[in-house]
């Protein structure tokens, strides 16, 4: 995966914590890992990419992260639903602001929302994913990419 | 007041658009979270002014635009969606949708777009 690809996605995380009141978020290095052991902290929304690009793009975070991030964005109830939805939302917003890079044929599913172990994620097993590791206020989360060219 | 429908499948972002409009201009009467329940409460509520989510289950906001246009030609169709590619833009506007707002968004982009969209509109 070419670095300008990484940064694509990199813009994405940025652009959504500058959206919040909290905009204070630093990007780690992306590093590659195998997708036998998928990374994943307790919430995780993924989106299935289809179109010119196989695979899927997933944001993972810790339930406190989530927390803050929907007090931030002025929401009240943080219920466990809303954690997922939330989840689930900012994978969407990070995949499809990717499409003003990669055109509309960077399809994007409606977001899958799983909680907690990494078993139950499951990722082309001949493929390794990309980590961007996130770190907001004191806690950590990721986007994950696992895509290869149709 | 302005009726508008608030069509998204995230809850959190319905509520958000909830908090965010004008409350002295618009009075929310409807919001749905797929295309399908959108036409059904659409034709129950009759808004004048619509947010429409692209990416949801069921029924895409594209097809949705289509029908809600079908229904009422004069409705005033906000697309509020984080598929940000110009083709997706111009496919909306060509189905009948009048403004695009790119998530995330703000309290103040939500307000400035929705009084773009309706600045010909009498309250």
């Amino acid at each position: 995966m070419f670095e300008d690809t990484l940064q694509v996605f990199i813009q994405g995380v940025l652009r959504y914590f500058e959206h919040t009141n909290d905009r204070d978020v630093k990007v780690g290095t992306p590093y590659l890992t195998e997708n036998t052991k998928p990374a994943a902290y307790d919430l995780s929304g993924i989106i299935g990419i289809a179109g010119n690009n196989r695979g899927c793009v997933y944001f993972t975070a810790p339930r406190i992260l989530l927390k803050h991030l929907l007090m931030s964005i002025g929401e009240s109830d943080t219920s466990d639903a809303n954690l997922i939805d939330l989840v689930g939302e900012v994978a969407n917003t990070i995949s499809g602001n990717a499409r003003s890079e990669f055109g509309h044929e960077f399809m994007i599913s409606v977001p899958v929302m799983l909680e907690g172990a990494p078993g139950g994620i499951h990722l082309p097993q001949d493929m390794r994913s990309y980590v961007i590791p996130i770190y907001w206020k004191s806690y950590h989360a990721a986007v994950v990419i696992c895509l290869e060219n149709n | 007041m302005l009726p508008i429908m608030i069509v998204d499948d995230s809850k959190i972002i319905r509520r958000k658009i909830e908090r965010c409009q004008d409350a002295s201009k618009f009075q929310v009467v409807a919001t749905a979270k797929n295309g399908a329940e959108a036409i059904q409460q659409f034709q129950e509520t009759r808004p004048s002014v619509v947010t429409m989510d692209l990416t949801m289950p069921e029924m895409d906001g594209i097809e949705c635009i289509s029908n809600l246009v079908a229904i009422n030609p004069d409705v005033r169709i906000l697309v509020v969606s984080a598929l940000s590619d110009k083709a997706t833009g111009i496919e909306a506007l060509k189905k009948g949708a009048r403004g695009f707002l790119c998530k995330p968004f703000t309290e103040d982009d939500l307000v400035n777009a929705l009084a773009e969209l309706t600045e010909d509109c009498h309250v």
